[in-house]
Protein backbone atom coordinates (compact mmCIF):
# COMPACT_ATOMS: atom_id res chain seq x y z
CA UNK A 1 0.00 0.00 0.00
CA UNK A 2 2.60 2.55 -0.97
CA UNK A 3 0.50 4.60 -3.33
CA UNK A 4 1.46 8.17 -4.01
CA UNK A 5 -2.13 9.08 -4.75
CA UNK A 6 -3.40 7.93 -1.36
CA UNK A 7 -2.98 11.06 0.71
CA UNK A 8 -4.90 10.03 3.84
CA UNK A 9 -2.11 10.07 6.40
CA UNK A 10 -2.67 7.77 9.41
CA UNK A 11 -4.11 9.42 12.47
CA UNK A 12 -5.55 12.30 10.46
CA UNK A 13 -9.30 12.72 10.12
CA UNK A 14 -10.44 12.33 6.49
CA UNK A 15 -12.34 15.41 5.33
CA UNK A 16 -15.98 14.99 4.38
CA UNK A 17 -16.44 14.18 0.71
CA UNK A 18 -18.32 16.49 -1.60
CA UNK A 19 -21.70 15.47 -2.99
CA UNK A 20 -20.12 14.85 -6.38
CA UNK A 21 -17.46 12.52 -4.97
CA UNK A 22 -20.11 10.61 -3.00
CA UNK A 23 -22.18 10.16 -6.13
CA UNK A 24 -19.08 9.08 -8.01
CA UNK A 25 -18.23 6.46 -5.41
CA UNK A 26 -21.75 5.09 -5.35
CA UNK A 27 -21.23 3.78 -8.90
CA UNK A 28 -19.93 0.21 -8.96
CA UNK A 29 -19.19 -2.17 -11.79
CA UNK A 30 -21.89 -4.73 -11.02
CA UNK A 31 -24.30 -5.62 -13.79
CA UNK A 32 -27.42 -3.47 -13.88
CA UNK A 33 -30.57 -5.04 -15.24
CA UNK A 34 -32.37 -2.73 -17.59
CA UNK A 35 -36.01 -3.06 -18.55
CA UNK A 36 -36.53 -5.06 -21.73
CA UNK A 37 -39.06 -4.49 -24.50
CA UNK A 38 -39.29 -0.72 -24.20
CA UNK A 39 -39.50 1.68 -27.12
CA UNK A 40 -39.76 -1.05 -29.68
CA UNK A 41 -36.56 -2.74 -28.55
CA UNK A 42 -36.44 -6.50 -28.90
CA UNK A 43 -33.36 -7.11 -26.77
CA UNK A 44 -31.95 -5.81 -23.58
CA UNK A 45 -30.58 -2.31 -24.20
CA UNK A 46 -26.91 -1.63 -23.67
CA UNK A 47 -25.57 1.82 -22.90
CA UNK A 48 -22.11 2.20 -24.35
CA UNK A 49 -19.76 5.05 -23.67
CA UNK A 50 -17.82 6.06 -26.76
CA UNK A 51 -15.04 8.56 -26.31
CA UNK A 52 -13.94 11.15 -25.35
CA UNK A 53 -10.64 9.68 -26.51
CA UNK A 54 -11.69 7.64 -29.48
CA UNK A 55 -9.93 7.80 -32.84
CA UNK A 56 -13.21 7.99 -34.76
CA UNK A 57 -14.62 10.99 -32.92
CA UNK A 58 -12.07 13.37 -34.51
CA UNK A 59 -11.35 15.09 -31.24
CA UNK A 60 -12.60 14.92 -27.68
CA UNK A 61 -16.23 14.07 -28.34
CA UNK A 62 -18.03 11.69 -26.01
CA UNK A 63 -21.14 9.87 -27.12
CA UNK A 64 -23.46 7.94 -24.84
CA UNK A 65 -24.90 5.39 -27.22
CA UNK A 66 -27.93 3.28 -26.35
CA UNK A 67 -27.64 0.04 -28.29
CA UNK A 68 -30.18 -2.60 -29.09
CA UNK A 69 -27.87 -5.35 -30.25
CA UNK A 70 -25.90 -3.64 -33.00
CA UNK A 71 -28.54 -1.02 -33.65
CA UNK A 72 -28.25 2.51 -32.30
CA UNK A 73 -31.44 3.58 -30.56
CA UNK A 74 -30.29 6.83 -29.03
CA UNK A 75 -27.23 9.04 -28.86
CA UNK A 76 -26.37 11.72 -26.37
CA UNK A 77 -23.36 13.83 -27.33
CA UNK A 78 -21.36 15.10 -24.35
CA UNK A 79 -19.02 17.97 -25.15
CA UNK A 80 -16.83 20.48 -23.39
CA UNK A 81 -13.63 18.46 -23.04
CA UNK A 82 -11.56 21.00 -24.94
CA UNK A 83 -13.43 24.08 -23.72
CA UNK A 84 -10.78 26.71 -23.14
CA UNK A 85 -12.89 29.82 -22.60
CA UNK A 86 -11.66 31.61 -25.72
CA UNK A 87 -14.72 33.88 -25.72
CA UNK A 88 -13.90 34.94 -22.17
CA UNK A 89 -10.23 35.46 -23.04
CA UNK A 90 -11.25 37.64 -25.98
CA UNK A 91 -12.98 40.07 -23.62
CA UNK A 92 -9.64 40.77 -21.90
CA UNK A 93 -7.78 41.75 -25.05
CA UNK A 94 -7.68 44.71 -27.40
CA UNK A 95 -9.54 44.09 -30.65
CA UNK A 96 -6.49 43.37 -32.77
CA UNK A 97 -5.13 40.97 -30.16
CA UNK A 98 -8.35 38.96 -30.22
CA UNK A 99 -7.65 37.75 -33.77
CA UNK A 100 -5.03 35.13 -32.81
CA UNK A 101 -7.25 33.74 -30.04
CA UNK A 102 -10.40 33.34 -32.10
CA UNK A 103 -8.34 31.68 -34.84
CA UNK A 104 -7.74 28.81 -32.46
CA UNK A 105 -11.43 27.95 -32.06
CA UNK A 106 -12.08 25.84 -35.13
CA UNK A 107 -8.46 24.93 -35.75
CA UNK A 108 -9.08 23.78 -39.34
CA UNK A 109 -10.76 27.03 -40.35
CA UNK A 110 -8.50 29.70 -38.90
CA UNK A 111 -8.84 32.16 -41.78
CA UNK A 112 -12.62 31.91 -41.47
CA UNK A 113 -12.62 32.53 -37.72
CA UNK A 114 -10.38 35.53 -38.17
CA UNK A 115 -12.51 36.86 -41.02
CA UNK A 116 -15.81 36.47 -39.12
CA UNK A 117 -14.36 38.43 -36.22
CA UNK A 118 -12.68 41.09 -38.38
CA UNK A 119 -15.87 41.43 -40.42
CA UNK A 120 -17.95 42.07 -37.30
CA UNK A 121 -15.49 44.70 -36.07
CA UNK A 122 -15.33 46.29 -39.54
CA UNK A 123 -19.13 46.51 -39.47
CA UNK A 124 -19.02 48.30 -36.13
CA UNK A 125 -16.26 50.70 -37.14
CA UNK A 126 -17.64 51.11 -40.69
CA UNK A 127 -14.23 50.38 -42.13
CA UNK A 128 -13.95 50.01 -45.86
CA UNK A 129 -11.71 47.12 -46.87
CA UNK A 130 -9.66 47.72 -50.04
CA UNK A 131 -10.52 45.53 -53.00
CA UNK A 132 -7.07 43.92 -53.11
CA UNK A 133 -7.39 42.91 -49.45
CA UNK A 134 -10.79 41.39 -50.16
CA UNK A 135 -9.35 39.31 -53.00
CA UNK A 136 -6.38 38.23 -50.89
CA UNK A 137 -8.83 37.18 -48.18
CA UNK A 138 -10.87 35.19 -50.67
CA UNK A 139 -7.76 33.39 -51.95
CA UNK A 140 -6.65 32.47 -48.46
CA UNK A 141 -10.11 31.44 -47.31
CA UNK A 142 -10.64 29.19 -50.31
CA UNK A 143 -7.21 27.61 -49.83
CA UNK A 144 -8.25 27.10 -46.22
CA UNK A 145 -11.52 25.49 -47.32
CA UNK A 146 -9.63 23.02 -49.52
CA UNK A 147 -7.21 22.35 -46.65
CA UNK A 148 -10.07 21.70 -44.21
CA UNK A 149 -11.82 19.37 -46.65
CA UNK A 150 -8.54 17.52 -47.25
CA UNK A 151 -8.14 16.84 -43.54
CA UNK A 152 -11.77 15.70 -43.46
CA UNK A 153 -11.29 13.41 -46.47
CA UNK A 154 -8.07 11.90 -45.19
CA UNK A 155 -9.28 11.16 -41.68
CA UNK A 156 -12.73 10.03 -42.80
CA UNK A 157 -11.27 7.64 -45.33
CA UNK A 158 -9.05 6.34 -42.53
CA UNK A 159 -12.18 5.64 -40.46
CA UNK A 160 -13.61 3.70 -43.37
CA UNK A 161 -10.45 1.65 -43.83
CA UNK A 162 -8.87 3.49 -46.76
CA UNK A 163 -5.40 4.03 -45.36
CA UNK A 164 -3.64 5.44 -48.40
CA UNK A 165 -6.11 8.32 -48.85
CA UNK A 166 -4.75 9.89 -45.71
CA UNK A 167 -1.27 10.23 -47.20
CA UNK A 168 -2.48 11.62 -50.50
CA UNK A 169 -4.70 14.19 -48.76
CA UNK A 170 -1.98 15.27 -46.40
CA UNK A 171 0.46 15.60 -49.30
CA UNK A 172 -1.79 18.29 -50.82
CA UNK A 173 -2.50 19.77 -47.42
CA UNK A 174 1.24 20.23 -46.89
CA UNK A 175 1.41 22.10 -50.19
CA UNK A 176 -1.31 24.48 -48.94
CA UNK A 177 0.38 24.95 -45.58
CA UNK A 178 3.62 25.76 -47.40
CA UNK A 179 1.75 28.43 -49.36
CA UNK A 180 0.40 29.84 -46.10
CA UNK A 181 3.90 29.89 -44.65
CA UNK A 182 5.18 31.62 -47.77
CA UNK A 183 2.59 34.42 -47.69
CA UNK A 184 1.93 34.86 -43.96
CA UNK A 185 4.91 33.39 -42.14
CA UNK A 186 2.91 30.70 -40.35
CA UNK A 187 1.49 27.38 -41.43
CA UNK A 188 -1.49 27.50 -39.08
CA UNK A 189 -3.15 30.25 -37.04
CA UNK A 190 -1.52 32.83 -39.23
CA UNK A 191 -3.00 36.09 -37.89
CA UNK A 192 -2.87 37.27 -41.50
CA UNK A 193 -6.27 38.97 -41.54
CA UNK A 194 -6.36 42.30 -39.75
CA UNK A 195 -9.23 44.64 -39.09
CA UNK A 196 -9.32 46.67 -42.29
CA UNK A 197 -7.41 44.32 -44.57
CA UNK A 198 -4.53 41.88 -44.40
CA UNK A 199 -1.20 42.08 -42.62
CA UNK A 200 1.10 42.16 -45.64
CA UNK A 201 0.97 42.00 -49.38
CA UNK A 202 1.74 38.62 -50.90
CA UNK A 203 5.44 38.05 -51.60
CA UNK A 204 6.93 37.82 -55.09
CA UNK A 205 6.34 34.46 -56.69
CA UNK A 206 3.49 33.46 -54.40
CA UNK A 207 0.79 34.08 -56.98
CA UNK A 208 2.52 31.85 -59.50
CA UNK A 209 2.92 29.02 -56.98
CA UNK A 210 -0.69 29.30 -55.85
CA UNK A 211 -1.84 29.32 -59.47
CA UNK A 212 0.12 26.15 -60.17
CA UNK A 213 -1.44 24.51 -57.11
CA UNK A 214 -5.00 25.59 -57.94
CA UNK A 215 -4.59 24.36 -61.50
CA UNK A 216 -3.43 20.98 -60.29
CA UNK A 217 -5.97 20.55 -57.50
CA UNK A 218 -9.02 19.52 -59.62
CA UNK A 219 -6.90 16.73 -61.16
CA UNK A 220 -5.97 15.60 -57.67
CA UNK A 221 -9.64 15.56 -56.65
CA UNK A 222 -10.36 13.40 -59.70
CA UNK A 223 -7.60 11.06 -58.60
CA UNK A 224 -9.12 10.78 -55.12
CA UNK A 225 -12.44 10.12 -56.78
CA UNK A 226 -10.91 7.38 -58.92
CA UNK A 227 -9.59 5.74 -55.75
CA UNK A 228 -12.80 6.02 -53.77
CA UNK A 229 -15.77 6.22 -56.12
CA UNK A 230 -15.31 2.69 -57.45
CA UNK A 231 -14.45 1.17 -54.12
CA UNK A 232 -17.29 -1.20 -53.31
CA UNK A 233 -16.55 -1.26 -49.56
CA UNK A 234 -16.64 2.52 -49.34
CA UNK A 235 -19.77 2.81 -51.46
CA UNK A 236 -21.62 0.24 -49.37
CA UNK A 237 -20.75 2.12 -46.23
CA UNK A 238 -21.86 5.49 -47.63
CA UNK A 239 -24.69 4.96 -50.13
CA UNK A 240 -28.10 5.29 -48.54
CA UNK A 241 -26.62 5.29 -45.05
CA UNK A 242 -28.06 7.59 -42.38
CA UNK A 243 -29.93 10.04 -44.62
CA UNK A 244 -31.72 13.00 -43.14
CA UNK A 245 -34.29 15.04 -44.99
CA UNK A 246 -34.02 18.73 -45.76
CA UNK A 247 -36.90 19.82 -43.48
CA UNK A 248 -35.37 18.20 -40.38
CA UNK A 249 -31.95 19.63 -41.18
CA UNK A 250 -33.41 23.13 -41.52
CA UNK A 251 -35.27 22.77 -38.22
CA UNK A 252 -32.05 21.74 -36.53
CA UNK A 253 -30.25 24.75 -37.98
CA UNK A 254 -27.80 22.60 -39.93
CA UNK A 255 -25.88 24.50 -42.61
CA UNK A 256 -22.99 23.91 -44.96
CA UNK A 257 -22.21 20.73 -46.91
CA UNK A 258 -24.55 18.69 -44.69
CA UNK A 259 -27.54 20.80 -45.73
CA UNK A 260 -26.44 21.03 -49.36
CA UNK A 261 -26.18 17.23 -49.49
CA UNK A 262 -29.94 17.08 -48.95
CA UNK A 263 -30.55 19.22 -52.02
CA UNK A 264 -30.85 22.68 -50.52
CA UNK A 265 -28.43 24.98 -52.37
CA UNK A 266 -27.97 27.40 -49.45
CA UNK A 267 -24.51 28.94 -49.53
CA UNK A 268 -23.89 32.37 -48.03
CA UNK A 269 -21.19 33.05 -50.64
CA UNK A 270 -23.92 33.02 -53.29
CA UNK A 271 -27.01 33.97 -51.31
CA UNK A 272 -25.70 36.96 -49.40
CA UNK A 273 -22.27 37.68 -50.91
CA UNK A 274 -19.57 39.28 -48.77
CA UNK A 275 -15.89 39.98 -49.42
CA UNK A 276 -16.38 40.34 -53.23
CA UNK A 277 -17.66 36.77 -53.70
CA UNK A 278 -20.14 38.22 -56.19
CA UNK A 279 -17.19 38.77 -58.58
CA UNK A 280 -16.49 35.08 -59.01
CA UNK A 281 -18.12 32.46 -61.12
CA UNK A 282 -18.58 29.21 -59.23
CA UNK A 283 -21.20 26.56 -58.70
CA UNK A 284 -22.85 25.27 -55.54
CA UNK A 285 -22.57 21.52 -55.20
CA UNK A 286 -25.79 19.88 -54.01
CA UNK A 287 -26.73 16.29 -53.28
CA UNK A 288 -29.93 14.43 -53.90
CA UNK A 289 -30.69 12.02 -51.08
CA UNK A 290 -28.94 13.60 -48.11
CA UNK A 291 -27.13 10.36 -47.29
CA UNK A 292 -23.49 9.89 -46.40
CA UNK A 293 -22.46 9.50 -50.03
CA UNK A 294 -23.96 12.88 -50.91
CA UNK A 295 -22.16 14.51 -48.00
CA UNK A 296 -18.95 13.00 -49.34
CA UNK A 297 -19.63 13.98 -52.95
CA UNK A 298 -20.61 17.57 -52.11
CA UNK A 299 -17.31 18.21 -50.34
CA UNK A 300 -15.32 16.60 -53.16
CA UNK A 301 -16.99 18.94 -55.63
CA UNK A 302 -16.49 21.95 -53.35
CA UNK A 303 -12.73 21.46 -53.49
CA UNK A 304 -12.87 21.81 -57.27
CA UNK A 305 -15.08 24.90 -57.07
CA UNK A 306 -12.73 26.49 -54.54
CA UNK A 307 -9.84 25.95 -56.95
CA UNK A 308 -11.84 27.78 -59.61
CA UNK A 309 -12.42 30.73 -57.25
CA UNK A 310 -8.72 30.90 -56.40
CA UNK A 311 -7.73 31.00 -60.07
CA UNK A 312 -10.25 33.74 -60.83
CA UNK A 313 -9.16 35.80 -57.82
CA UNK A 314 -5.49 35.50 -58.81
CA UNK A 315 -6.36 36.43 -62.38
CA UNK A 316 -8.34 39.52 -61.38
CA UNK A 317 -6.28 40.52 -58.34
CA UNK A 318 -6.58 44.33 -58.30
CA UNK A 319 -3.67 46.63 -57.63
CA UNK A 320 -3.86 48.92 -54.64
CA UNK A 321 -3.45 48.93 -50.89
CA UNK A 322 -3.76 45.69 -48.95
CA UNK A 323 -5.07 47.34 -45.78
CA UNK A 324 -7.20 50.37 -45.06
CA UNK A 325 -5.38 53.70 -44.82
CA UNK A 326 -7.43 54.66 -41.75
CA UNK A 327 -4.60 55.25 -39.31
CA UNK A 328 -6.99 54.99 -36.35
CA UNK A 329 -7.50 51.29 -37.19
CA UNK A 330 -4.48 50.00 -39.10
CA UNK A 331 -0.81 50.40 -38.27
CA UNK A 332 1.10 52.96 -40.37
CA UNK A 333 3.72 51.55 -42.74
CA UNK A 334 7.12 51.03 -41.15
CA UNK A 335 8.93 53.66 -43.26
CA UNK A 336 6.60 56.43 -42.07
CA UNK A 337 7.66 55.98 -38.45
CA UNK A 338 11.09 57.44 -39.16
CA UNK A 339 9.77 60.65 -40.68
CA UNK A 340 6.28 61.32 -39.38
CA UNK A 341 5.50 62.27 -35.81
CA UNK A 342 1.83 61.58 -36.42
CA UNK A 343 2.57 58.07 -37.64
CA UNK A 344 4.61 57.43 -34.51
CA UNK A 345 1.72 58.56 -32.30
CA UNK A 346 -0.74 56.37 -34.17
CA UNK A 347 1.62 53.42 -33.93
CA UNK A 348 2.07 53.96 -30.20
CA UNK A 349 -1.67 54.28 -29.56
CA UNK A 350 -2.54 51.21 -31.63
CA UNK A 351 0.12 49.00 -30.09
CA UNK A 352 -0.45 50.02 -26.47
CA UNK A 353 -4.17 50.61 -26.15
CA UNK A 354 -5.55 49.46 -29.48
CA UNK A 355 -8.31 51.22 -31.32
CA UNK A 356 -11.68 52.04 -29.81
CA UNK A 357 -14.86 50.80 -31.41
CA UNK A 358 -18.19 52.69 -31.28
CA UNK A 359 -20.65 51.04 -28.87
CA UNK A 360 -23.06 48.65 -30.53
CA UNK A 361 -23.61 45.10 -31.63
CA UNK A 362 -22.94 43.32 -34.90
CA UNK A 363 -23.36 39.80 -36.20
CA UNK A 364 -21.24 38.80 -39.17
CA UNK A 365 -22.08 35.46 -40.79
CA UNK A 366 -19.87 33.83 -43.42
CA UNK A 367 -19.80 30.45 -45.12
CA UNK A 368 -17.17 28.39 -43.35
CA UNK A 369 -16.10 24.91 -44.47
CA UNK A 370 -18.75 23.41 -42.17
CA UNK A 371 -21.57 25.92 -42.56
CA UNK A 372 -22.62 29.31 -41.27
CA UNK A 373 -19.84 30.67 -39.12
CA UNK A 374 -21.09 33.83 -37.47
CA UNK A 375 -19.34 36.15 -35.10
CA UNK A 376 -21.32 38.35 -32.72
CA UNK A 377 -19.37 41.25 -31.28
CA UNK A 378 -20.66 43.73 -28.73
CA UNK A 379 -18.66 46.86 -28.12
CA UNK A 380 -19.08 49.10 -25.10
CA UNK A 381 -16.98 51.87 -26.63
CA UNK A 382 -13.68 50.79 -25.13
CA UNK A 383 -10.72 49.19 -26.87
CA UNK A 384 -11.71 45.69 -25.76
CA UNK A 385 -14.80 43.81 -26.95
CA UNK A 386 -17.52 43.42 -24.32
CA UNK A 387 -18.67 40.15 -25.85
CA UNK A 388 -17.42 37.90 -28.61
CA UNK A 389 -19.59 34.94 -29.50
CA UNK A 390 -18.98 32.52 -32.31
CA UNK A 391 -21.87 30.69 -33.85
CA UNK A 392 -19.82 27.68 -34.74
CA UNK A 393 -21.36 25.42 -37.41
CA UNK A 394 -19.95 22.22 -35.83
CA UNK A 395 -21.68 23.04 -32.53
CA UNK A 396 -25.09 23.45 -34.14
CA UNK A 397 -24.65 20.62 -36.65
CA UNK A 398 -23.78 18.18 -33.86
CA UNK A 399 -27.45 18.20 -32.84
CA UNK A 400 -28.21 16.26 -36.03
CA UNK A 401 -26.15 13.25 -34.92
CA UNK A 402 -28.98 11.57 -33.03
CA UNK A 403 -31.68 11.94 -35.73
CA UNK A 404 -29.20 10.81 -38.39
CA UNK A 405 -27.95 7.71 -36.61
CA UNK A 406 -31.17 6.57 -34.98
CA UNK A 407 -31.94 2.95 -35.92
CA UNK A 408 -28.69 2.58 -37.86
CA UNK A 409 -25.87 0.12 -37.18
CA UNK A 410 -23.13 1.22 -34.84
CA UNK A 411 -20.61 0.80 -37.67
CA UNK A 412 -22.64 3.33 -39.65
CA UNK A 413 -22.45 5.69 -36.71
CA UNK A 414 -18.68 5.87 -37.26
CA UNK A 415 -19.13 6.53 -40.97
CA UNK A 416 -21.78 9.18 -40.31
CA UNK A 417 -19.68 10.92 -37.70
CA UNK A 418 -16.84 11.03 -40.22
CA UNK A 419 -19.10 12.50 -42.90
CA UNK A 420 -20.46 15.12 -40.48
CA UNK A 421 -16.95 16.50 -40.03
CA UNK A 422 -17.26 17.99 -36.55
CA UNK A 423 -14.26 19.94 -35.26
CA UNK A 424 -14.24 19.81 -31.50
CA UNK A 425 -12.10 22.89 -31.13
CA UNK A 426 -14.92 24.82 -32.73
CA UNK A 427 -17.65 23.07 -30.77
CA UNK A 428 -16.11 23.65 -27.36
CA UNK A 429 -14.31 26.94 -28.06
CA UNK B 1 -31.36 43.38 -43.16
CA UNK B 2 -34.58 45.40 -43.33
CA UNK B 3 -34.02 49.15 -43.50
CA UNK B 4 -35.22 51.53 -40.80
CA UNK B 5 -38.73 51.74 -42.25
CA UNK B 6 -38.94 48.01 -42.82
CA UNK B 7 -37.89 47.39 -39.26
CA UNK B 8 -40.58 49.73 -37.90
CA UNK B 9 -43.20 48.00 -40.06
CA UNK B 10 -42.03 44.60 -38.87
CA UNK B 11 -42.08 45.72 -35.25
CA UNK B 12 -45.58 47.13 -35.80
CA UNK B 13 -46.68 43.80 -37.23
CA UNK B 14 -45.28 41.92 -34.23
CA UNK B 15 -46.81 44.43 -31.80
CA UNK B 16 -50.22 44.01 -33.41
CA UNK B 17 -50.07 40.24 -33.28
CA UNK B 18 -48.70 40.01 -29.74
CA UNK B 19 -49.81 43.04 -27.67
CA UNK B 20 -47.20 44.72 -25.45
CA UNK B 21 -44.43 42.49 -26.74
CA UNK B 22 -42.28 45.05 -28.54
CA UNK B 23 -40.28 47.30 -26.21
CA UNK B 24 -38.30 49.07 -28.88
CA UNK B 25 -36.35 48.86 -32.11
CA UNK B 26 -32.76 49.58 -32.98
CA UNK B 27 -31.20 50.05 -36.39
CA UNK B 28 -27.43 50.15 -36.20
CA UNK B 29 -24.84 49.70 -38.97
CA UNK B 30 -27.50 48.28 -41.26
CA UNK B 31 -28.53 45.59 -38.78
CA UNK B 32 -32.06 45.52 -37.36
CA UNK B 33 -32.90 44.62 -33.77
CA UNK B 34 -36.28 44.25 -32.10
CA UNK B 35 -36.26 44.51 -28.33
CA UNK B 36 -38.94 42.13 -27.07
CA UNK B 37 -40.55 41.37 -23.73
CA UNK B 38 -39.02 38.24 -22.22
CA UNK B 39 -42.26 36.50 -21.32
CA UNK B 40 -43.62 36.62 -24.86
CA UNK B 41 -40.53 35.61 -26.79
CA UNK B 42 -42.12 32.42 -28.12
CA UNK B 43 -45.08 34.30 -29.56
CA UNK B 44 -42.84 37.06 -30.94
CA UNK B 45 -40.58 34.57 -32.72
CA UNK B 46 -43.63 32.68 -34.00
CA UNK B 47 -45.02 35.90 -35.51
CA UNK B 48 -41.70 36.58 -37.20
CA UNK B 49 -41.60 32.99 -38.41
CA UNK B 50 -44.99 33.51 -40.06
CA UNK B 51 -43.64 36.74 -41.55
CA UNK B 52 -40.95 34.77 -43.35
CA UNK B 53 -38.08 34.66 -40.85
CA UNK B 54 -38.30 30.90 -40.69
CA UNK B 55 -34.78 30.06 -39.55
CA UNK B 56 -33.16 30.65 -36.19
CA UNK B 57 -29.46 30.82 -36.96
CA UNK B 58 -27.98 31.66 -33.59
CA UNK B 59 -28.70 32.39 -29.95
CA UNK B 60 -26.22 34.59 -28.10
CA UNK B 61 -26.02 35.35 -24.42
CA UNK B 62 -24.75 38.76 -23.40
CA UNK B 63 -23.99 40.35 -20.04
CA UNK B 64 -24.61 44.11 -20.15
CA UNK B 65 -22.97 44.79 -16.77
CA UNK B 66 -23.22 47.43 -15.31
CA UNK B 67 -26.42 48.28 -17.23
CA UNK B 68 -29.72 46.94 -15.93
CA UNK B 69 -31.36 44.57 -16.70
CA UNK B 70 -28.02 42.90 -16.99
CA UNK B 71 -28.49 39.76 -19.02
CA UNK B 72 -29.51 39.59 -22.66
CA UNK B 73 -30.52 36.74 -24.91
CA UNK B 74 -30.26 37.47 -28.61
CA UNK B 75 -31.94 35.48 -31.37
CA UNK B 76 -30.65 35.82 -34.93
CA UNK B 77 -33.42 35.11 -37.44
CA UNK B 78 -32.95 34.52 -41.15
CA UNK B 79 -35.36 34.70 -44.05
CA UNK B 80 -33.94 32.45 -46.75
CA UNK B 81 -36.21 33.65 -49.57
CA UNK B 82 -36.07 37.41 -48.96
CA UNK B 83 -32.38 37.10 -47.90
CA UNK B 84 -33.01 39.12 -44.81
CA UNK B 85 -31.94 38.93 -41.21
CA UNK B 86 -33.44 40.36 -38.05
CA UNK B 87 -32.28 40.17 -34.48
CA UNK B 88 -34.59 39.82 -31.47
CA UNK B 89 -33.26 40.79 -28.09
CA UNK B 90 -34.63 39.95 -24.66
CA UNK B 91 -33.30 41.48 -21.45
CA UNK B 92 -33.65 39.86 -18.02
CA UNK B 93 -32.29 40.65 -14.59
CA UNK B 94 -29.76 38.55 -12.73
CA UNK B 95 -32.25 38.04 -9.88
CA UNK B 96 -34.96 36.63 -12.12
CA UNK B 97 -33.18 35.28 -15.19
CA UNK B 98 -36.15 33.41 -16.65
CA UNK B 99 -36.93 33.24 -20.35
CA UNK B 100 -39.34 30.75 -21.95
CA UNK B 101 -37.47 28.20 -24.01
CA UNK B 102 -38.05 28.39 -27.76
CA UNK B 103 -36.82 24.81 -28.26
CA UNK B 104 -40.35 23.40 -28.92
CA UNK B 105 -40.69 25.69 -31.97
CA UNK B 106 -37.03 25.80 -32.98
CA UNK B 107 -35.23 22.52 -32.20
CA UNK B 108 -31.92 24.13 -33.16
CA UNK B 109 -32.05 26.24 -30.01
CA UNK B 110 -31.52 23.25 -27.72
CA UNK B 111 -27.69 23.33 -27.58
CA UNK B 112 -27.53 27.09 -27.88
CA UNK B 113 -29.89 27.73 -24.97
CA UNK B 114 -27.92 25.24 -22.92
CA UNK B 115 -24.81 27.25 -23.71
CA UNK B 116 -26.47 30.49 -22.55
CA UNK B 117 -27.60 28.72 -19.37
CA UNK B 118 -24.09 27.40 -18.84
CA UNK B 119 -22.30 30.68 -19.42
CA UNK B 120 -24.79 33.26 -18.09
CA UNK B 121 -27.21 31.39 -15.84
CA UNK B 122 -30.33 32.26 -17.80
CA UNK B 123 -33.04 29.71 -17.02
CA UNK B 124 -35.04 28.56 -20.03
CA UNK B 125 -38.46 27.40 -18.85
CA UNK B 126 -39.64 24.39 -20.81
CA UNK B 127 -36.20 23.34 -22.10
CA UNK B 128 -36.12 19.55 -22.55
CA UNK B 129 -32.65 19.07 -21.14
CA UNK B 130 -31.61 22.06 -18.98
CA UNK B 131 -28.06 21.08 -18.06
CA UNK B 132 -24.67 22.67 -18.46
CA UNK B 133 -23.10 21.89 -21.81
CA UNK B 134 -19.49 23.06 -21.96
CA UNK B 135 -18.50 23.41 -18.30
CA UNK B 136 -18.42 20.39 -15.94
CA UNK B 137 -21.81 19.50 -14.49
CA UNK B 138 -20.71 20.29 -10.94
CA UNK B 139 -19.25 23.67 -11.85
CA UNK B 140 -20.18 26.66 -9.71
CA UNK B 141 -20.87 30.06 -11.22
CA UNK B 142 -21.44 31.40 -14.71
CA UNK B 143 -18.10 32.12 -16.32
CA UNK B 144 -19.12 34.48 -19.13
CA UNK B 145 -20.69 37.01 -16.78
CA UNK B 146 -18.67 40.20 -16.72
CA UNK B 147 -18.15 40.08 -12.94
CA UNK B 148 -16.74 36.53 -13.05
CA UNK B 149 -12.98 36.85 -12.59
CA UNK B 150 -10.53 35.47 -15.11
CA UNK B 151 -7.59 33.33 -14.08
CA UNK B 152 -9.05 31.90 -10.88
CA UNK B 153 -9.33 28.32 -12.10
CA UNK B 154 -7.14 25.85 -10.24
CA UNK B 155 -5.12 23.64 -12.57
CA UNK B 156 -5.98 20.01 -11.94
CA UNK B 157 -2.83 17.95 -11.46
CA UNK B 158 -2.53 14.78 -9.39
CA UNK B 159 0.22 16.38 -7.37
CA UNK B 160 -2.22 19.05 -6.18
CA UNK B 161 -4.70 16.55 -4.78
CA UNK B 162 -3.59 17.23 -1.23
CA UNK B 163 -4.50 20.88 -1.63
CA UNK B 164 -8.19 20.08 -1.38
CA UNK B 165 -11.00 18.54 -3.32
CA UNK B 166 -11.80 20.67 -6.36
CA UNK B 167 -15.36 19.37 -6.51
CA UNK B 168 -16.15 20.91 -3.13
CA UNK B 169 -18.48 23.88 -2.98
CA UNK B 170 -16.64 27.13 -3.41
Amino acid sequence: MSSTVDKSAPGQATPAKSAYRQMEESIDLSAVQQPVFVDGATHELLTLNMGPHHPATHGELRLLVTLDGEIVRDIKPIIGYVHTGIEKTAEQKAYWKVIPVVERMDYLAYFFNAYAFCGAVETLTETEVPKRAQYLRVIHMELNRIMSHLVWLGTSALDLGAMSMFWYCFREREAILDLFEYSTGQRMHTRYFQVGGVMEDIPAGWAAKTKAFAEQMPTRVDQYGALLNKNEILLQRLRGVCPLDEATLLELGVTGPLLRASGNPWDLRKAMPYCSYEDFDFKIAVGEHGDNYDRFAVRMQEMKESSKIILQALEGLPEGPFITDDRKIALPPRHELATSMEALIHHFKLVTEGFRVPPGEAYFPIEGPRGELGCFVRSDGSSKPARVHMRDPSFVNLQATAPMCKDAYIADLIATLAMMDPVLGGIDR
Amino acid sequence: MPDQTGLELLAQQVGDAVPDSVLGTLHFRGQATILAAGGQIREVLQTLKDAGFAHLMSVHGVDYYPEEPRLGVIYELLDRSALDRVRVKVRVTVDAPQVPSVTPDWPTAEFQEREVLDMFGVQFAGHPDPRRILMPEDYQGFPQRRDFPIGGEPVLFTKDHGAGDYTEQR
